[in-house]
This record gives C-alpha cells, sequence and structure tokens, in this order.
C-alpha cells in the first residue's frame, strides 16, 4: 500500500462499457468535490481536456476487448502506483463475456455481416485477468458510498476487499421481503453485496451483478427447485418459472460468464 | 506559399466516448475531413441471442451509461410490441417522467461538463470549482434533480431497476412524487441563472440548412412515444417502417456505415426536435428560447447546445404536470405489471433519446427468447451531417491557426453532443 508524500496524481480511463460508472460519480456533488480537493486530477478524458502520461492512482472503467486495449492497460500499469477497477465490466466483465460464446469471427458477422473485416476484437476479460489490480470496485454500476470508502483507504494506504457476504444479508437488514416468497428466482443468496440490495427493495431480482461470493454453490438455486420435496415456497418458484436446470445456471453468466475465452482465437487486426 | 495543415485529433476528449477527428487543409481548401468512431464494439446484438426478454430488456439499458432509461424504454416498447402487451397509462406516464429526468441529466451534463469549459475559455469543469464554484454547484444540482425524477420512478438512473416489460416492479406512493415539485421549482430557477449564464457567450458562426428528423406525437412534445417526421416531408411515418425510410450507406473512406432518408444526410436530436416540434413546447421553453436568442426554424448547428436548454425548461415544466396528473389520477403505489405471456414475435421501439432518434428491434421466439436483435443509435445517424458540416465550415476558418481549426472542429463534434460509448455497432440496417 503507498503512503503519499503530497497530493496523488490521479487520472480516470475507459475500455469497452457503457462509462455509467464514472458518470455516475458526479452525482456525488459536494462530497466528490471534497474528495477531489485532496488529489490533483490529470486525466478524464470524459469532461477533461487535458491528457498526462504521469499520474498515481489509476481509475479503469470496462473490459478488455482488443489486442490494442491490452497494450493501453499494460502501459496504465506500469504508470500508476495503484490501479483500481472501477464497476463490475473491469472487475468481473459483466454482459461483455457474454459474447466469448462463439468465435469471435462469428460475433463479428452476426452485429456487421460481411463488412467486419476491419474490426479489432477479443474474448473480454476483467482488467484484472489481464495486469494486476490493487483494488475493485465492484457493482453495475458502482455504488457511491463505496466509491467513498475505496478512495478514502486508497488515500491513508488501507487495503479494501469488497464484501463477501450474499446480498440476502442486505435484503435481511433492509427489511425487504424474500423475492424467492414473491415467486421470482433471484441470485442474491450467492452474490456478493454492497449494492444495499437495492434492486430487491425496488421490487426487482438480484441478477448477480457484484459477482459470486467466494465458493458459491451456485448448484444450490437449481437443485432447491427440482428436489422431490419441495418447500411450498419453492414448490411456488418452479410453477411459475418453469425452468430447466440449464437455464437456471445460464443466469449466473449473464454478469459472470467466467468460461475460459478461448486463448488460440484469431482475431483480425484493423492495423491502428 | 502553400499552406498544408494536417488536423488529427485522438480520442476527442469531453465527449461520450471515443472518437477521432482527421482533416487535411491545403491552401484553404478542405482535401478531406472526417470524424471517425474507435470506440470498442461490444456486440450487444450477437449477444443478447438466446436470452429471455426479461434479462433482454435488463442488459438493453447497460447499452448507455448517459441514455440508460432511453435504452431502457425502447427496448421495453419493442418487446412489449412482439409480445402484443398493453401497458397502463400510469406506466405510460411514468415512463415519460423518468424520461424526461435523463433529457435534463444528459442535457445538464454536456452544457455544463462537455460543451461548457470551451464556452469559458478552461479546458475541463475543474478550474471552474475555484472560479464560480456557485455555477458548479448549480450544473451538479440539476444533473442530480434529473438523475432523481428517474430514480423516483424506476429506482436509479444508471441502470433502471424497477422498470420492466408490462409495467412497473414498484411504484412509489404519491407523496414521494409530490416531494420533486419542490425540487422541480428550484431547478427551473437554477435554470433561469443557466439562461443569464449563456446569454453572454459566443457560439461560432455557422448556418447550414439540413434535413431534420425526430419523431412527432399529435398531443405532445414527443421523447418517449411518436412516429417518425423528416422536416422534408408533411407525414410522419410509423416507426415500424424505420428500415425502409432510413437508408444505411456505406463511403469509401471511413468503416462506419452513414445514414440517409431525403438527402445524403439529416440531423437528429435537439436541434432537429426544436425545428420539427416547436409548437408543442412549453410557454417557459419558448420563453427561454427567445431568452437566449433561438428562434424557429433554427439552421446552425453549434446552438444544438442551446436547443438542449430550452428542452431542460420543457421538461422540468412537463415534469411538473405529469406529477400532478399522476397524483391527481390516484396513484396505485407497489407492484403493477400486467401479466406478460412468451409468444412468438417481433417489434420495433423507437423513442427519442436526448441525442436523437433511437431504434430497437427485437424478434422472439414461443418462450420468449431473443432470436435476433437491432439497435440503431442517434449519433450514427449524425455523422453524415457532422461531417457535412465540417464540410462546410472549414473554408470558413482556413486562415486560422491550426489550434484554432482543430479547437473549432473538436466544438463542432461536442455540439452534437456525440454519445458512441453505446457502440452497439454503428450503424447496421441490413434488411
Amino acid at each position: 500500500m503507498i503512503h503519499f508524500k503530497k497530493k496523488p496524481r490521479v487520472a480516470f480511463f475507459d475500455f469497452a462499457c457503457c462509462e455509467g460508472c464514472q458518470l455516475s460519480v458526479l452525482e456525488m456533488e459536494e462530497k466528490l468535490l471534497d474528495l477531489l480537493s485532496h488529489v490533483e486530477v490529470v486525466e478524464w478524458r470524459e469532461v477533461m481536456s487535458e491528457k498526462s502520461d504521469e499520474y498515481d492512482i489509476a481509475f479503469c472503467e470496462g473490459s478488455i476487448t482488443r489486442k490494442r486495449d491490452v497494450e493501453r492497460i499494460q502501459s496504465i500499469r506500469e504508470r500508476a502506483e495503484t490501479l483500481v477497477s472501477l464497476g463490475a465490466c473491469a472487475s468481473i466483465s459483466c454482459h461483455n463475456a457474454l459474447k466469448n460464446r462463439w468465435p469471435m469471427k462469428e460475433v463479428v458477422e452476426m452485429v456487421y455481416g460481411d463488412s467486419g473485416g476491419h474490426i479489432d476484437t477479443i474474448p473480454a476479460r476483467p482488467v484484472s485477468d489481464v495486469v494486476p489490480v490493487d483494488y475493485q470496485i465492484r457493482g453495475c454500476p458502482v455504488s457511491l458510498p463505496e466509491f467513498e470508502t475505496v478512495f478514502k483507504h486508497i488515500l491513508t494506504g488501507q487495503s479494501y476487499d469488497p464484501p463477501n457476504q450474499p446480498v440476502c444479508v442486505e435484503c435481511k437488514l433492509n427489511d425487504t421481503l424474500c423475492v424467492y416468497e414473491k415467486g421470482m428466482v433471484c441470485l442474491g443468496p450467492v452474490t456478493r453485496c454492497g449494492c444495499n440490495a437495492v434492486c430487491t427493495a425496488y421490487g426487482d431480482a438480484c441478477q448477480g451483478c457484484r459477482g459470486l461470493i467466494d465458493e458459491a454453490n451456485t448448484e444450490a438455486p437449481a437443485r432447491v427447485l427440482f428436489r422431490e420435496d419441495l418447500h411450498p415456497i419453492m414448490a411456488e418458484v418452479a410453477r411459475k418459472n418453469p425452468l430447466t436446470r440449464k437455464e437456471i445456471l445460464a443466469k449466473f453468466t449473464v454478469y459472470n460468464d467466467t468460461s475460459e475465452p478461448d486463448e488460440e482465437e484469431e482475431s483480425s487486426d484493423d492495423n491502428a | 506559399m502553400t499552406t498544408h495543415n494536417s488536423i488529427a485529433v485522438h480520442h476527442v476528449t469531453r465527449i461520450e466516448g471515443h472518437g477521432d477527428i482527421t482533416a487535411e487543409i491545403k491552401d484553404g481548401t478542405l482535401e478531406q475531413v472526417r470524424f471517425s468512431v474507435v470506440e470498442a464494439p461490444r456486440f450487444f446484438e450477437a449477444f443478447l441471442r438466446g436470452h429471455h426478454h426479461h434479462e433482454v430488456t435488463h442488459m438493453a439499458s447497460r447499452i448507455c451509461g448517459i441514455c440508460a432509461v432511453s435504452h431502457k424504454c425502447a427496448a421495453l416498447k419493442a418487446t412489449e410490441a412482439a409480445l402484443g402487451v398493453d401497458i397502463s397509462d400510469q406506466t405510460r406516464l411514468l415512463r415519460r417522467l423518468a424520461y424526461h429526468g435523463e433529457v435534463l441529466s444528459s442535457h445538464i451534463l454536456h452544457i455544463y461538463f462537455l460543451a461548457g469549459p470551451d464556452f469559458f475559455d478552461v479546458p475541463s469543469v475543474f478550474p471552474l470549482v475555484d472560479q464560480d464554484r456557485e455555477m458548479v454547484r448549480r450544473a451538479m444540482r440539476l444533473k442530480n434533480l434529473g438523475y432523481d425524477l428517474s430514480k423516483v420512478v424506476a429506482g436509479r438512473h444508471t441502470h433502471p431497476i424497477a422498470m420492466v416489460a408490462g409495467g412497473f416492479t414498484f411504484v412509489h406512493q404519491a407523496e414521494n412524487l409530490e416531494a420533486m415539485k419542490d425540487r422541480i421549482a428550484e431547478g427551473l430557477n437554477d435554470l433561469q441563472d443557466t439562461i443569464r449564464t449563456l446569454q453572454g457567450i459566443d457560439l461560432p458562426d455557422l448556418e447550414r440548412e439540413t434535413e431534420y428528423v425526430s419523431l412527432t406525437h399529435p398531443d405532445r412534445y414527443a421523447f418517449y412515444d411518436g412516429e417518425i417526421l423528416s422536416s422534408d416531408r408533411d407525414e410522419p411515418v410509423s416507426p415500424d417502417r424505420y428500415r425502409e425510410v432510413i437508408e444505411e450507406y456505406a463511403v469509401d473512406y471511413s468503416t462506419a456505415k452513414y445514414a440517409r432518408w431525403n438527402r445524403p444526410e439529416y440531423m437528429t436530436g435537439a436541434l432537429a426536435r426544436f425545428n420539427n416540434n416547436y409548437g408543442q413546447l412549453t410557454d417557459g421553453a419558448k420563453t427561454a428560447a427567445e431568452d437566449l436568442g433561438l428562434t424557429h426554424p433554427c439552421h446552425k448547428p453549434f446552438t444544438n447546445t442551446i436547443a438542449q436548454v430550452v428542452e431542460c425548461v420543457h421538461c422540468l415544466e412537463d415534469a411538473r404536470d405529469l406529477i400532478d396528473a399522476l397524483v391527481n389520477g390516484g396513484i396505485r403505489p407497489g407492484r403493477e405489471h400486467e401479466n406478460v405471456k412468451d409468444r412468438a414475435g417481433s417489434g420495433v421501439g423507437a423513442v427519442e433519446a436526448p441525442r436523437g432518434i433511437l431504434f430497437h428491434e427485437y424478434e422472439y421466439d414461443e418462450e420468449g427468447k431473443c432470436l435476433s436483435a437491432n439497435m440503431v443509435i442517434p449519433t450514427a445517424q449524425n455523422l453524415a451531417n457532422l461531417e457535412a458540416d465540417m464540410r462546410a465550415y472549414v473554408p470558413v476558418i482556413a486562415e486560422e491557426s491550426k489550434e484554432t481549426i482543430t479547437h473549432r472542429l473538436e466544438m463542432l463534434v461536442r455540439a452534437y453532443d456525440p454519445c458512441i460509448s453505446c457502440s452497439t455497432h454503428v450503424i447496421d440496417l441490413r434488411k
């Protein structure tokens, strides 16, 4: 961990993503101005014209999906003392890795037809699969209280481990009715919390955007819906959601597609 | 003396997503200019295949962090059309309210944080924190008001939670909505201050009449719903026919495909909506246009940012009316979610995203799983018009220094408020 002797220089970078995480940081208003008064922001393409090759802390949003982005993130890693993966795309690939199910050539053809020869794309990976990451801020999008906490941890030289309890913990603390009791399938029991269970509070199920807890039993949600002596609540869930075991397990891939990208994959290069 | 200016801007700053400008100017004559999208493609149209519509509409908002509600609404409308689902009046009113929040927050981001620094001759908003902290606070307050209008409807702006096919998984009590009205009043005051701030600025002068394309609706200034209208035509066209009217074409110098309808290029976005639907703006918005010197119709692309200010006033005034309509109609809190049954079908959803007309189209199988997806984003539709403006503008500024030409071209790109991080693909209308 770094102890900064003078104001650390901060840069924001983005790769394949929606840029929603860096934008939601602007929601912090006065708090953001306070945080930024402790640092010097030297590059943030989305809101600044200045660029810099010298920085201490790099916030990186997005997944690595091109050969040239592998080189770019490696160069950022060499320059930055501290590298932070900002959001689900950077931390666990988010939806980007869903394309890894197909050979890249087929994916390009599906979207660009036969005019996609110039497209440079490789199987999507989170930043931590390419370079070492010092801090992770998970979520789609990131939660602002957690962004603030991590920012302070970095400035004060403390390490930070993303919460590793299931979302159910926060649902209970919030007194939110269990999603299964509403007859819906929810990934909360195996997904990391830290989001204050906001989706379930607004009536939706957890879709797993912060990634699986360590040693998650992903077979369990499927098993409790297929055993012979179904609990009445689970019987109702099974009746309302006539899913196969395979379909339930596929739900985990929406944010957490951990199938190994095929490194042998040929990608066309656009000579950029 | 022969002068030769090669302009190359790698990753134009203060826009949403990655784009490059290149221009070759010889002896004051423009030989070539282009704006290239260099965003990493994300392939939503490929990987959405096979997913159930509930996951499709969940993922669709993740196309864009700024226009999350627009993409969500386009996906919901297309999906509801495909599945034959009707929505209630309350759902429609709530979606329009969330929509106004998004237009406000997106426009404010552009007006103050992206385009704004050019008006105040600073490289970013950060120097203004010391120079004019109250203005930065005002910008953040307005942006958050937009977020919070979306949040009171959908739980979050980026990315909306409670909006699903058929309705809402959660609707707040009337008092939560009522509570937004005081903040809307504050926001309208902040917008008056915004207008005063912008009255003094000097925008580059470029006038070029073009074709303006937007949605239009018989009863209201169209954002959430309507039919496709061109300023070159009298009658609007149903969104279902978007592939018939909006034609893609390739150019030999760019890998991006371009869009045209009646002319080789058209403009979409705030200025196009202002030109096509001016009569339906609220009174306050019309007054704002007058105060800002924006007359109807307007053919000056740099004033797109000014048209956005006018739309901010419209959205807040209309949001107040929407809240009244919801509350007076006796809001039904909790879950309001029509029974959505899986079936085979396809459907188109068209909305006006903050940056212009946006199309989503999906085809589902009998289990409600996605067979194909197509999205056409506003920035792709604007590319040809942006380059036509650049060709018209460069001769006007050709005698300026290279730095000035570069800066002005960047300002022109920013005036369009390009949003290319979506980069689902640039444009692809294969039939």
